[in-house]
């Protein structure tokens, strides 16, 4: 495989909170020869908070973003499920409705932009596996997983609304999701079969309702353990935080010790590559996870 | 050849009356491609087990009778073609109520909360009618279309059952009480809109309380889209100034002042700003991250964090987009 070249997205908490998710996701990508242009310019996507104050504004944002990745004449990757979800709807309501693009255009307009609709904007697992693919990712496996029990956490908006994201998810069923189980398999690991993998973290409603969030992520924490994850793997930074950072409290509220390493899904990829300690970045991982390596 | 699949049903069985705890059993049957979830419901009862009980009523998927969940996923009986099903879970089907916590007898559940919380919201026009009116009252071509689907919602309670908040938040009013508030509230000849949406702006019970899972966009057999209305429902919380200054307001509003500043949402700042005083009860997730070398509190000058390229344009197009405010 060779010549995939992509526009990424970074989302914010890759560049802050989630560095080890921007240096395995860079590591992956070279070890596998493809090729990946940061947008710099890229802003928030407002993680479907800020289109709850301004859905207009959110868009022109949005836009703007992609606008980006179409002048490069480039797909975009997103590597967070928020950011995959604000976007991929952005570009689905302005392809959809010329009067709205015409809208969100005129703005764009003021800063020499225009959205046009020719990119395509998927998150990083489904490029690779569509792109890439699973065996040839497999060949590559220098460090197999064998030894893990690991449970694939899907994160909502990879896999809901399914209508949204069906044409650029492989066609993934929200109900009955396999991707993630599939590319543990191609390295070697073996998947977590667990009801909570396709279920929400609450990571959205951590500070306005903790008990919920709370509530959510322990659940989903304890089915894996009660399957006997060793460690879990999630595509979302904001489910590997939410998930990763708030055991304690999860535990305390359910009444029970959770502890599991979570993984960014590019941290796992990069480990069976036989990437570095430091692209892998165990160290940033709350939970420790540092013996994985 | 035959179309037909042998399968097995595995059925949540319970009667509130005498059993104390739920359990599950097996039925085979072979099923034809043009059967539906109703049909085996139906054959469960007249081939099986004359005793299992279900609700059904008008099966063309309008009366909102027959929700039950099949494998966990939200189904309307009457709408769902079974061999699909079999496709997606395998040649063992599942059949339990909508929330075993709410089970009565069988797929039966007690709906009270659904109903309670429904009604709550004043699902219809409350306004002050001319009992003599010169001409009847119409609507605009965009205003029906303003009302984006929600008035097709047949109160099957498939959306409510499926949302995880429902599930652990008792006060929570459910995606399809958000979905009839925004219905009515879009209607131009309802007077009750401000009402509502205070209702639905209050923490706990309102709409700040979703995760955003769209569990409820995908179990909707109408296609009614519940989120899209939560969403509407909080946008208009700003444009109709019912919005009060709190956790949540200030979390979506606070999305603004840090993408001035970088282009990147400032995380520590969206905390600090969000919370106010709150922020002492996120101390020892503080510590845990500053030990992982994830956030640098010292950083007064902001020099670690990441800023956009060309951040005038976004600047510029806040400027000249934004359209809600939080007073």
């Amino acid at each position: 495989m060779s010549n995939l070249k992509y526009a990424l997205y970074t989302g914010c908490t890759a560049r802050e909170s989630t560095p080890e998710l921007l240096s395995s996701t860079m590591a992956v990508a070279k070890k596998l020869g493809i090729e990946l242009i940061l947008l710099d310019e890229a802003s928030c996507c407002g993680a479907s908070h800020l289109q709850d104050f301004d859905d207009f504004l959110s868009l022109v944002l949005n836009a703007r973003n992609i606008c980006y990745a179409e002048k490069l004449g480039l797909d975009m990757i997103t590597i967070c499920n928020t950011c995959q979800l604000n976007s991929a709807m952005t570009k689905e309501r302005l392809d959809s409705d010329p009067e709205l693009k015409a809208r969100v255009n005129e703005k764009l307009a003021e800063v020499g932009l225009e959205y046009k609709g020719t990119s395509r904007v998927r998150h990083f697992q489904y490029a690779l596996i569509e792109d890439y693919g699973l065996e040839n990712i497999a060949a590559k496996v220098e460090v197999p997983l064998s030894h893990f029990n690991i449970a694939p956490f899907y994160g909502c908006h990879n896999i809901r609304p399914s209508e949204l994201h069906h044409e650029v998810n492989g066609g993934e069923n929200p109900y009955v999701p396999t991707s993630l189980d599939d590319l543990i398999a191609a390295l070697e690991g073996n998947s977590v079969d667990y009801e909570s993998k396709n279920k929400c973290c609450g990571f959205h409603v951590d500070l306005q309702a903790p008990e919920t969030s709370n509530a959510l992520s322990g659940t989903a924490l304890l089915d894996a353990i009660d399957n006997n994850a060793d460690l879990m793997v999630t595509p979302c930074p904001l489910c590997q935080l939410n998930m990763d950072l708030k055991q304690d409290s999860a535990g305390k509220q359910l009444g029970r010790d959770i502890e599991l390493p979570v993984l960014h899904l590019p941290q796992m990829i990069a480990l069976a590559l036989g990437c570095s300690k430091e692209e892998i970045g165990l160290k940033y991982n709350v939970t420790k996870a540092t013996e994985l390596a | 050849m035959s179309d037909k699949r042998e399968i097995t049903i595995k059925a949540f069985r319970f009667n509130a009356e005498t059993d104390y705890l739920p359990y599950y059993k097996k039925y085979t049957m072979e099923v034809g491609k043009d059967e539906l979830i109703l049909d085996l419901l139906n054959r469960l009862k007249w081939e099986h087990d004359g005793s299992f009980s279900y609700r059904r009523s008008c099966r063309h998927g309008i009366c909102g009778a027959c929700g039950i969940k099949v494998n966990g996923k939200a189904t309307l009986a009457c709408k769902q073609n079974a061999l699909e099903l079999v496709e997606l879970f395998g040649e063992e089907l599942v059949f339990e109520p909508q929330s075993k916590k709410r089970a009565v007898k069988d797929m039966i559940i007690d709906k009270g909360d659904f109903w309670e919380k429904h009604a709550a919201i004043k699902p219809y026009v409350e306004t002050k009618v001319d009992p003599n009116p010169e001409s009847e009252s119409t609507m605009s071509q965009e205003q029906v279309e303003n009302l984006l689907d929600a008035d097709y919602c047949i109160q099957c309670g498939s959306c409510h059952y499926a949302c995880p908040v429902v599930e652990v938040n008792e006060d929570y009013f459910g995606p399809a009480a958000f979905a009839a508030a925004y219905r009515f509230s879009a209607d131009p000849r309802d007077e009750a809109a401000k009402e509502r949406l205070e209702a639905t702006s209050k923490m706990g019970p309102g709409v700040w309380d979703c995760v955003k899972c769209y569990e409820c966009a995908e179990a909707c057999p109408k296609d009614v889209n519940p989120i899209e209305k939560i969403a509407k429902l909080h946008n208009m919380q700003f444009e109709q100034g019912v919005a009060k200054r709190n956790v949540a307001t200030k979390h979506a509003e606070g999305f603004i002042r840090s993408i001035k500043k970088f282009g990147y949402l400032d995380e520590q700042d969206i905390v600090l700003y969000s919370e106010g005083l709150g922020v002492v009860k996120h101390l020892s997730e503080a510590f845990k991250m500053i030990k992982a070398g994830k956030v640098h509190p010292f950083d007064v000058m902001k020099k670690k964090m990441p800023r956009s390229k060309n951040l005038d344009e976004i600047q510029k197009l806040i400027e000249i987009s934004q359209t809600n405010e939080l007073k």
